[in-house]
């Protein structure tokens, strides 16, 4: 069988970039190991979705995506509980502070919604806030949040009827090429022929690059998350406290972020410092103690609501942070859409349209920049700041 | 609903009374019991509404797994079937999303505590307490949580005798007696720690498991081994109304009446001839309440035959081959509607009936309570299981498993012990095995003398009647605990009615020809009233299908060694004196059925999952959609999401996948995550929460 492209790895990065390339005319397979859509790390995203990032690229690519999620509902009367609350970095520290302050300034450059705001402002934002050393923070008010597995669905669903098509269970074993270009995929239980392949495989990105003999630097490092009972919604925006903590006892952390769904639940996830690199899932003891210390702290009138569920999902990091986009030199055919840094979800949609817009050859001049910002061959020096 | 005030097994402790306030009215509760119990003791069964389709809330499981009975308690949101009553407390329905209280004090957090064991039991239930016995014996560590108040598991709602060996298993002994004395004795054992109101909620990779001690301290055990005896939880069944509040499991009225001791109803209708539907059905009775009838699927009840016996003597129409149709009811259940099931499994047209009753219990089955076993395995822990969370049967069935599991430990741990394993084993085979068919008895012809009369005619693990005899004069055939018993007859038979009142099924009675050949004395065991009958009374003596008519008491007498089991004797005419088998108290008039209530229904009016109110016709569509993939259902729907994390729904989905055909190995199971129950975050802060109390 012979497609215009094989996508790799139904998830938050394959199934929108699917929906696109679908859309455009591309004949589309996307192919996962897993029985069903969504399966691999998709469903241990929180949810957010924001443009704030310090990197023009990613900032772009989300704009972009936040069009779609916002646009989704009204366009397809499918909800996929899109909310537009907006997002808060907050700052406790003078440090903090400035390097806030000075991203916020690289951002309204890039065209972003933002702006530095004072403790007031936040504490209206998230009332019942502690605000003791609060200096302030950002707040971003067109970020929004979406529910993961209703996204993915609906995204699946659409690129369906537009004619892309999926198969399940099936694990990709090798990439075949011919004079250095792609020539299409062998798995388990068939060969497929495409002269385009799109790695979108999350945290297995290194497996992909593998069979084509690369080593793209994407290493999975696993967060946990947990969800609540939901509860009246009384705040909007997802809350990111920054400032690191020293835990002797269940391990120390570096920021954690929360945020209250459209069904009221409120989602939260951290980040353990020192990561920890590798593919385990399996949940811990230290998170639930770890990070409600942080939680009830911060906003005390939280004590009072019922955590349900936690899980441990995996975010492949790349050296810088920041995604690793487009096609290689080493290999025609080939496509990159690996290291969203746990950032797929939000990523997802714009790249998708960019990704489409590479194969079909209608790149713009912003997306040259964009996919020059993100390439493999990059230097891996500009650090994220808002990881 | 009223307090129950008389019970004749169960003593009615002196409670304090305690007020407080719904939606402002003063109304009385007890000390010391949950908000869910006092709103039932003040005929409140309505405790919210749904957030998605404004459906009435009400008690479910009575164990704090799902949030059906969630209330808000001075403006906290709460389990009522979990969280105490206190004085003064202010309880509202929980009507939609309930607010989360803007206390916005600072509080301090504190760290965890981590405990280490040699071996951490959960729950303290029959298994759990025969486990810990033997363990604490060879003075090993040991910690053993369980979720209630007192241990004992569900030994605690168990007013009746309980079966088994009494050598083993205490039979003979009600299951509230067993629960004490197991307790007790673990209680005494120096190496063994007990932390009752706590409960498991996760199990984690490194080896720890996260407890809730006391309800509201946060603690992390990190034992050498772990024993999960969990126990079962009650399955449900899929009908139009079987979320209506009153329609619950046998299990949470057991909790409602026999611990709380709450009139929970006026009326019940059960659902399942198992065991557990039969004795719920008999404790319905104890608490002075009628049992308007009883359903079971099958052509006879899987419950022990002398169970059935006792509620059929007492008037309580059992339907075999019978199915509920639908729970009716605009806020609660007001009416069931049952049907007779065709060899196709579909309701014969015409044979549909109504019944009134305000409780619907349903008793079709168990599942084990396994998932932490499950997770321990997975991530490497040195793990057992026992009790019917290992595999769901009796009682007497889980003391056995508890202990041998317990041995298995021990001889992990190095300790030796002169058990024989393999003959422990042999012994719990036995007294998890299904009950066979009734078999046929021959009618003593002896009309001379005073001798006992067996109307146990079901070859059942069971030899109470062996052991009391003071003239060891009761055998069971070959001495086989399974055979069924008989009087040898080589001594006379000194009519001290020990046998009468210990035999758990109440089914021997003493029949005694002595003064007058035409008009025996049968004496008969009575565990319905507390109260002590007067020679002279008349009462209604029934035999196992029918009223034999009204006769006069000659002798009424409690022993010393049984004092719940009256003695009850009545002078009969010689040719009804072999078939009388007991005596009956109820009021009728309540058995009949009503005006038919018919109303047309679809799989989308049925509720499969409970807590996000997903319906039987969604799955079903998802279905046929092609999704076999129990994440993906739960990604699409919700079911499975909500409080109890698909405890409930779970094997109601893969029900409906076999109706549609999927067979079970082509079905994906869906992920089990923590937590076990919900928790509040402040709780994993280590701060006090507040419980809706102070």
């Amino acid at each position: 069988m012979e497609y215009d492209v094989i996508i790799i790895g139904a998830g938050s990065i394959g199934v929108p970039t699917a929906l696109a390339t679908a859309k455009s005319g591309l004949k589309t397979l996307v192919l996962d190991s897993l029985p069903s859509v969504a399966q691999g790390d998709n469903k241990h995203a929180i949810g957010g979705i924001r443009a704030t990032h310090s990197l023009k690229s990613k900032i772009w690519l989300c704009q972009r995506s936040i069009e779609i999620f916002a646009s989704w509902k009204k366009l397809y009367e499918d909800d996929i509980w899109w909310e537009q609350g907006g997002y808060c970095f907050l700052a406790f520290t003078n440090e903090h502070e400035q390097m806030l302050k000075s991203t916020v300034r690289q951002q309204k450059e890039y065209g972003l919604n933002i702006d530095y705001v004072d403790s007031d402002k936040i504490k209206e934002l998230v009332p019942g806030i502690n605000d003791d050393n609060l200096l302030g923070g950002t707040y971003s008010p067109e970020d929004g949040n979406s529910s993961p597995l209703l996204a993915l669905h609906a995204f699946y669903r659409k690129s369906r009827e537009f004619g892309a098509e999926y198969n399940f269970s099936e694990e990709v074993i090798d990439i075949t090429t011919k004079n250095k270009k792609i020539a299409g995929v062998k798995t388990n239980k068939a060969e497929y022929k495409a002269q385009t392949i799109i790695n979108a495989t999350g945290a297995h990105a290194r497996c992909i690059g593998n069979m084509i003999n690369i080593d793209f630097p994407v290493v999975p490092e696993s967060h946990e998350a947990g969800i609540t009972e939901p509860v009246k919604k009384f705040f909007c925006t997802m809350v990111i406290d920054i400032k690191p903590a020293i835990d002797k006892k269940f391990g120390n952390s570096k920021n954690y972020y929360f945020y209250q769904n459209k069904e009221g639940k409120i989602i939260f996830c951290l980040t353990p410092e020192p990561n920890i690199p590798g593919i385990d899932r399996r949940e811990t003891s230290s998170f639930l103690p770890q990070i409600t210390k942080r939680m009830v702290n911060l906003l005390p009138r939280l004590r009072n609501i019922k955590i349900r569920r936690t899980w441990r999902g995996l975010y492949p990091m790349t050296p810088d942070g920041n995604p690793i986009i487009g096609r290689i030199d080493e290999i025609e055919g080939y496509i990159n859409a690996v290291g969203a840094c746990g950032q797929g979800f939000m990523l997802g949609p714009g790249l998708g349209e960019l990704l489409s817009r590479v194969i079909t050859e209608k790149l713009n001049s912003k997306d040259h920049e964009m996919l020059r910002e993100l390439a493999y061959g990059r230097d891996y020096y500009k650090i994220e700041d808002l990881k | 609903m009223e307090n129950i005030t008389k019970h004749p097994i169960l003593e009615i402790p002196d409670k304090k009374n305690i007020e407080f306030k719904f939606h402002g009215k003063p109304l009385y509760g007890f000390e010391g019991m949950v908000i869910s119990s006092a709103l039932f003791l003040n005929k409140i069964k309505i405790f919210g509404h749904h957030v998605k389709d404004d459906s009435p809330q009400g008690l479910f499981c009575a164990n704090g797994q799902c949030s059906q009975c969630n209330v808000i308690a001075n403006g906290v949101p709460v389990k009522a079937c979990m969280t105490p009553l206190t004085e003064g407390m202010m309880i509202e329905r929980c009507n939609g999303l309930p607010e989360l209280p803007s206390e916005d004090v600072r509080v301090e957090v504190r760290d965890i505590n981590i405990i280490n064991t040699d071996v951490l039991v959960i729950g303290g239930g029959p298994a759990g307490l025969s486990a810990t016995k033997v363990l604490g014996e060879s003075n090993i560590d040991v910690i053993l949580v369980d979720d209630k108040s007192k241990l004992g598991g569900k030994l605690v709602l168990q007013t009746h005798k309980f079966f088994g060996s009494q050598k083993d298993v205490y039979a003979g002994t009600r299951g509230i007696e067993i629960g004490k004395i197991l307790g007790d004795v673990v209680s005494n054992l120096k190496s063994v720690k007990i932390w009752v109101n706590s409960i498991a909620i996760a199990i984690f990779s490194d080896g720890l498991v996260g407890i809730i001690k006391d309800m509201d301290k946060y603690v992390l055990i990190n034992p050498k081994y772990l024993l999960i005896a969990a126990g079962a939880r009650e399955k449900m069944l899929v009908f139009p109304g079987n979320t209506l509040p009153g329609v619950y499991g046998a299990g949470a009225f057991q909790t409602l009446v026999n611990r709380d001791l709450i009139k929970a109803a006026e009326n019940v209708f059960i659902i399942g001839g198992g065991n557990v539907g039969l004795i719920a059905g008999y404790h319905a009775i104890q608490a002075g309440i009628n049992v308007v009838g009883l359903v079971e699927a099958l052509s006879q009840c899987g419950g022990y035959k002398v169970h059935e016996d006792k509620l059929r003597r007492l008037g309580v129409p059992i339907y075999t081959n019978h199915t509920v149709i639908s729970a009716n009811g605009q806020d609660k259940l007001e009416s069931i509607t049952i049907g007779k099931l065709t060899d196709s499994w579909d309701i014969e047209p015409g044979s549909e009936k109504t019944f009134a009753c305000d409780t619907l219990l349903i008793a079709v089955g168990l599942d084990p309570v396994d998932e932490f076993y499950h997770k321990a395995q997975q991530f490497n822990i040195n793990v057992w299981i026992a009790g019917d969370a290992q595999e769901i049967a009796e009682a007497s069935a889980a003391m056995f498993t508890g202990k041998i599991e317990a041995l298995k430990i021990l001889k992990e741990i190095g300790v030796p012990n002169s058990e024989n394993l393999e003959e422990l084993e042999d012994l719990a085979n036995l007294m998890k095995a299904k009950p066979p068919d009734p078999v046929q008895t021959e009618v003593i012809g002896k009309e001379e003398g005073i001798f006992p009369l067996f109307h146990c005619n079901q070859e059942i693990p069971c030899n109470p009647c062996t052991s009391v005899c003071p003239q060891e004069q009761i055998k069971t055939v070959d001495d086989l605990i399974t055979q069924l018993p008989y009087f040898i007859d080589d001594q006379d038979c000194i009519g001290c009615g020990k046998c009468v009142a210990v035999c758990p099924g109440l089914a021997i009675t003493l029949i005694d020809y002595r003064k007058d050949k035409e008009s025996p004395v049968v004496t008969f065991p009575l565990e319905l009233t507390s109260e002590k009958f007067e020679v002279g009374r008349t009462v209604m003596v029934v035999s196992n299908d029918r009223n034999l008519g009204e006769f006069e008491v000659t002798r009424a007498r409690f022993l010393k060694e049984f004092p719940k089991t009256q003695l009850v004797s009545v002078k009969l005419p010689s040719e009804i004196a072999k078939t009388a088998v007991g005596i009956k108290l109820m009021q009728s008039g309540y058995t009949e059925a009503m005006n038919l209530y018919q109303q047309p229904y679809t799989d989308d009016d049925i509720i499969v999952c409970r807590c996000e109110r997903v319906s039987v016709g969604e799955i079903r569509k998802w279905i046929r959609n092609g999704v076999h993939d129990f994440n993906e259902l739960k990604a699409l729907t919700k079911t499975g999401m909500g409080a109890c994390g698909g405890k409930t729904c779970t094997s109601l989905i893969n029900r409906i996948f076999r109706e549609e055909g999927i067979t079970q190995e082509n079905i994906i199971p869906g992920t089990k995550r923590p937590l076990f129950v919900e928790v509040p975050m402040g709780v994993f802060a280590g701060i006090k929460t507040k419980k809706g109390g102070k």
